[in-house]
């Protein structure tokens, strides 16, 4: 009861907001009554936007409130609430039902506290906005289906889940429809994430086929009876549970922007900045870590899964990290940056180290919620600008979010001491997932610990350089203006004309209490999960305290427990100081040099520029080939084949065998004499000859 | 009671009704619009009252009606339903009373096209519940007749041109058809549908020969490629009302014909042949949805996805296993919801403006929230987003093509990315962005949302809850299974 509350809450509450949205004169669900091209007027509240404020967040608030304490109280025990039947076709039986175990129950916690936190912030950052009501049904919509995903029992619930969110996604990014590169950006999102939903789709479909049913517990259960079993694809035996694996793990790549199918990711920025925070950096995203965490016991069959997730994981993380070291756009470095995160967590769980993964994924949700709204703090202050080079020397204006950010940041680098176990969140999931890393050894174990390295260079480097130039470096004329131009460049199809008026620093103000609240509770986040909660989820007895719900089968840190070298703790916090040093070196000490690397390796700094030309690429390859493809169906084929020999050429043919059989139809009687004549000359000379014969 | 008979005959008798009205033009307009308008709520109503009283867990044909006609040739009249086509019956007495209130924009020859779609009715209504060759024959290729007038009366400007090919397709199939209709009639000594399905045992050789001859005809109605560029021009030029009984329950006649006669009368053939049909559904499937893509006529693509979903239907059905079956069943059911009402929705706006252009429309969110919000109900649910019907038939389908083939599988999901590519961006260029330079559009009136709620109801309560249709269709399924020897 108390497990399908927490689920049910938000949804209550995003109905009650959908309705008032829809109603008061329906305007709220539009823009439409408001003239101005700024949908962010910075007008009071009205009544309606403070109940909407209120049906939505005080449910999440409680609903967060009931998940800490299913959280505490749980124990060793498993909820199981089935609510009623879903889809029932002959051997496939799938139920809406709410499974809590530690896993859900600790997932539970990050969505609706980092929800609630979101909530609350929505309703500084998006004050004033004429549709309040329908960005808080979003929100709340999207949390019910983020809590169904983690609580699903079958596969298919989880799709449910899977899909819902990617619809709110979708809704949200497009939240401001009258931006064209923001629908661009949320149908590009729900398009990849479709492509990764079809690999989701097809591993459900293949699970059903080889199980018999889609239930995680059966499925999980039997997984080991079906170890030989293979599959005839075009020829070639497959391994079944390999192909399942991979299939699946396509659809977590979709969901978690893992290289080939990130490209939509950093545009989702163009969403609000509240809506990045939750959704592309805490929650969604995180449900493919999800995903192969829950299926763990499966995953643990096919080492060739698990290679493939540890080195998509691996190169995703170095990948990310490069692409952000360049970037201007303050929440798309941010955004890179949770790729690049993503990936270590799905390098812990190729290593067989889902207990990391799931660390991980707890503190970076904490941290890097805190980023996101830290910089929508600093995004409000200048009036929507996102471009790093247009900032600079904020930290005396904006201390507040200086600080949130420098926390946020140092938690994301994994500042700490080795050896003390004192530090920030992201130290100790960070160190666990190397270590782990570390100890599973092999050709996987050690490439994946190396590029895990490597990106831990590159994100202490970038989480620095964006706060030097955003707070502490004055602002580079040259740099601002050319920021200006592209911004106006790239919003003159909108015609926004929301910077004009606030070109200069004069009314930077720090934020309204609504937004620093949850800036305040997420850095405690930031500071203590990961001291808090590192014995039990990668400590000693993880195995234990998981309970089951994650595989320990093949565990590399439970392996080597105790027998870690004091070079491995000590690695991962003096790469980050390798980075920082190099940071520091480039921004404070001689900034002269930065120029002069930057036009001495010019093409690669293009090419990270271009992001590695992935969407060059996808465009030039998929998009207009597809399109290209459909014009010629369409007007080869349908038109010009189909239709040419098909009917139309049936009534060309009728016609014109008309035409030729109307001459002989003239109506002159002489004509008609004529014929019978030669007819009956070519009849009696037929039977002349017969009788001859 | 004979329940079906006055379900099926009902519209003929308001059609009398409507024939008797006279008086000034206006008021027999106004007269013939209300008379239909109950007619078919009526028929609505006495279809649920038959949906209540069939007993779905006991499965068969229920409330079965026969009068033998000509006994000695084994000719009758005989009516009944099962799980399979009794949703189809529902389904088209739904629809048309919805089509009669949608009937706004239609100023001449009101009564002559009520008229029309009551005949229309009671020629759909008969062909899903007739249980006799020559009955159904007569019913099939008799709904035809209404459509081919609707289209060339009402249409748009090039409606001879279509109504024309409409009709060669369909033609050209039903001949192929009545032939093996006629075969199948002497070879088995009777046309009672029910003792066929049980009792027809044909040799493999003549069963192909059959088989061929019935999916000319079903496959023109579905319609399969490559015999689907009817189906687009009769959309595009079909006035609204028209397009959305020929999406919603005509491109549904193939399906239920292959499902009543293809699979239980012709089992081995149906499996000799299922690797074709597999092959064309894929295509179907990737084909149209790319076609669909390119589309500047908001018609013509909801036309071309009609064929991408119809494509789900031929590959679900082909797998022979209970969820491909099912899927394919609901799959129907849920595109005939669905693309009814995308043509609905275009037709709200086509009503208004008089263009079926996307490059005309532009930011409609602005002053059609109303219309927004149900346009992206049925967006959805053509995507076949979780929650709504759409999803569920897809996913049976693709349940059940894995277990035939990965391959096809994978043919039949990529459906779901192309889907989602041509829905989306339609959706987008039409609701969002910035409004054209044209006078802003008026939001949804009452009317128009009575029409529209029952269809989004459905929409989501057969995605939430689709044991509403699966425990009807189940049983059936089974026993067209069994009868296979599957």
């Amino acid at each position: 009861m108390l497990a399908s509350l927490i689920v049910l809450l938000p949804l209550v509450g995003s109905l009650l907001a959908g309705i008032l949205a829809t109603r008061g004169g329906i305007r709220a669900f539009t823009s439409a009554e408001h003239d101005t091209h700024n949908p962010r007027d910075t007008r009071a509240f009205r009544g309606r936007d403070i109940f909407a404020a209120a049906v939505t967040t005080v449910p999440m608030i409680l609903s967060a409130l009931l998940s800490c304490f299913l959280y505490l109280t749980l124990g060793d025990a498993v909820i199981h609430e089935t609510l009623f039947t879903w889809i029932r076709s002959g051997a496939l039986e799938v139920s809406w039902a709410v499974y809590v175990d530690r896993l859900t129950a600790v997932m539970f916690c990050v969505v609706t506290l980092v929800s609630a936190a979101v909530h609350v912030y929505s309703l500084g950052y998006m004050r004033g906005d004429r549709s309040l009501p329908r960005f808080m049904c979003y929100l709340s919509l999207f949390t019910f289906f983020m809590l169904s995903l983690v609580s699903a029992d079958n596969f298919l619930q989880m799709f449910f889940g899977w899909e819902g969110v990617g619809l709110c996604s979708y809704l949200l990014i497009g939240y401001w429809h009258e931006r064209g590169a923001a629908n661009a950006a949320a149908v590009k999102a729900f398009v990849v994430n479709r492509v990764g939903d079809v690999g989701f789709a097809l591993g459900i479909a293949g699970v059903f086929a080889l199980f018999g049913t889609i239930e995680f517990r059966a499925v999980l259960g039997e997984a080991g009876e079906h170890t030989a079993a293979t599959w005839n694809l075009l020829g070639f035996d497959v391994p079944a549970l390999t192909a399942i694996c991979l299939l699946l793990f396509v659809g977590a790549m979709g969901k978690s922007a893992q290289l080939g199918l990130h490209t939509w990711l950093p545009d989702a920025m163009e969403g609000p900045t509240p809506v990045s925070a939750l959704i592309h950096a805490a929650t969604m995203v995180t449900a493919g870590v999800f995903m192969v965490c829950r299926l763990s016991p499966m995953f643990e069959l096919s080492a060739f899964a698990l290679g493939v997730v540890a080195i998509t994981g691996a190169l995703t993380a170095i990948f990310a990290g490069t692409v952000a070291l360049v970037q201007n756009d303050i929440k798309r470095i941010i955004a890179y940056s949770t790729c690049s995160q993503l990936g270590y967590m799905f390098f812990a769980a190729g290593v067989s180290a889902y207990g990391a993964a799931i660390f991980h994924l707890t503190t970076h949700a904490f941290f890097k919620a805190l980023l996101f709204l830290g910089a929508g703090a600093v995004i409000t202050a200048l009036h929507h600008r996102q471009d790093i080079r247009a900032m600079g020397g904020l930290a005396h204006a904006l201390p507040l979010s200086c600080a949130a950010l420098w926390l946020g940041s140092l938690a994301l680098m994994g500042v700490g001491i080795p050896g003390l176990t004192l530090g920030l969140a992201g130290f100790f999931s960070k160190d666990a997932i190397l270590e782990a890393g570390w100890a599973a050894g092999g050709f996987t174990g050690w490439l994946v610990y190396v590029l895990g390295l490597a990106a831990a260079v590159l994100t202490a480097f970038y989480s620095l350089r964006l706060l030097f130039v955003v707070f502490h470096l004055p602002q580079d004329a040259a740099a601002a203006a050319s920021a200006r131009a592209e911004e106006e460049a790239a919003h003159a199809d909108t015609d926004t004309h929301e910077h004009d008026a606030h070109d200069e620093h004069d009314d930077i103000r720090e934020p309204s209490r609504w937004m620093l609240y949850p800036l305040g509770f997420l850095s405690i986040g930031a500071i203590f999960a990961g001291a808090y909660l590192h014995h039990d989820f990668v400590g000693e007895h993880a195995a234990e305290f998981w309970h089951g719900a994650l595989s320990y089968a093949h565990d590399p840190l439970a392996a080597a427990h105790g027998h870690i070298p004091f070079w491995v703790k000590l690695s991962p916090v003096a790469m980050g100081v390798v980075g920082a040093i190099a940071a520091v070196l480039l921004y404070f000490v001689m900034p002269a040099r930065r120029a002069a690397l930057t036009t001495k390796f010019a093409r690669a700094h293009r090419f990270l520029m271009h992001k590695w030309y992935f969407d060059e690429i996808y465009n030039l390859v998929f998009v207009r080939n597809t399109w290209r493809a459909g014009g010629l169906f369409f007007r080869g084929g349908d038109k010009g084949t189909i239709d040419r020999f098909g009917p139309d050429g049936a009534s060309l043919a009728a016609s014109q065998w008309g035409k030729c059989l109307r001459i002989l139809q003239s109506g002159y009687l002489y004509h008609y004499a004529l014929a019978m004549l030669a007819g009956l000359v070519l009849l009696m000379g037929w039977m002349l000859i017969q009788a001859r014969f | 009671m004979p329940l079906l008979s006055l379900i099926v005959f009902l519209p003929l008798v308001g059609v009398l009704f409507l024939l008797l009205l006279r008086g000034p033009e206006e008021a027999v307009a106004r007269n013939a619009f209300w008379m239909a308008l109950w007619v078919s709520s009526v028929t609505l109503l006495l279809s649920l009252a038959a949906w209540f009283a069939y007993d779905g867990e006991r499965g068969g044909f229920q409330l079965v009606e026969e009068n033998l006609w000509i006994p000695q040739l084994g000719l009758g009249y005989r009516l009944g339903v099962d799980g399979i086509s009794l949703p189809f019956v529902v389904l088209s007495a739904l629809l048309t009373p919805l089509v009669i209130l949608a009937s706004r924009s239609i100023r001449t020859r009101v009564r002559d096209y009520m008229i029309l779609f009551l005949v229309l009715e009671t020629f759909m209504l008969g062909t899903f519940c007739a249980l006799d060759l020559l009955l159904f024959y007569v019913f099939f290729e008799g709904v035809l007749i209404p459509m081919f007038i609707i289209i060339g009366v009402w249409g748009g400007p090039r409606r001879i041109y279509s109504a024309f090919k409409f009709f060669l397709y369909t033609l050209l199939g039903s001949i192929l058809m009545l032939l093996g209709f006629l075969y199948i009639w002497s070879a088995a000594g009777t046309a009672n549908i029910m003792e066929l399905a049980e009792g027809l045992s044909l040799d493999p050789v003549t069963q192909r020969w059959l088989w061929l001859a019935l999916f000319a005809s079903f496959a023109v109605k579905m319609p399969m490629w490559p015999v689907h560029t009817w189906l687009p021009d009769a959309h595009v030029e079909a006035p609204t009302g028209g397009s959305v009984i020929l999406a919603g329950v005509l491109l549904k006649l193939g399906g239920y014909g292959l499902l009543r006669f293809s699979l239980p009368m012709l089992p081995e053939a149906s499996e000799f042949f299922a690797p074709l049909v597999f092959v064309l559904s894929a295509v179907a499937i990737s084909y149209a949805s790319l076609v669909a893509l390119v589309q500047d006529d908001m018609k013509k693509m909801v036309a071309y996805s009609s064929v991408a979903h119809m494509g789900f239907v031929t590959a679900g059905m082909f797998t022979f296993t209970r969820q491909g079956v099912e899927g394919a069943v609901f799959q129907m059911v849920s595109h005939g919801v669905l693309s009814a009402a995308l043509f609905l929705v275009v037709g709200v706006v086509y009503d208004r403006t008089h263009s079926r252009l996307i490059s005309s429309y532009g930011g409609l969110v602005r002053t059609m929230p109303r219309y927004a919000v149900l346009f992206m109900i049925f967006m959805l649910g053509s995507v076949g987003l979780p929650g709504t019907s759409g999803f569920v038939g897809e996913f049976l389908v693709i349940l059940g093509a894995f277990r035939v083939s990965g391959v096809l599988a994978f043919f039949v999901a990529l459906g779901m990315v192309l889907g989602a590519v041509y829905m989306l961006s339609l959706y987008r260029r039409v609701i969002f962005g910035v409004p054209g330079s044209g006078a802003p559009l008026s939001d949804t009136d009452w009317r128009e949302v009575v029409i529209f709620l029952p269809l989004a109801f459905l929409t989501l309560l057969l995605g939430v809850w689709p044991g509403v249709l699966l425990d009807m269709t189940g049983p059936s399924v089974d026993g067209l299974l069994s009868l296979m020897g599957r």
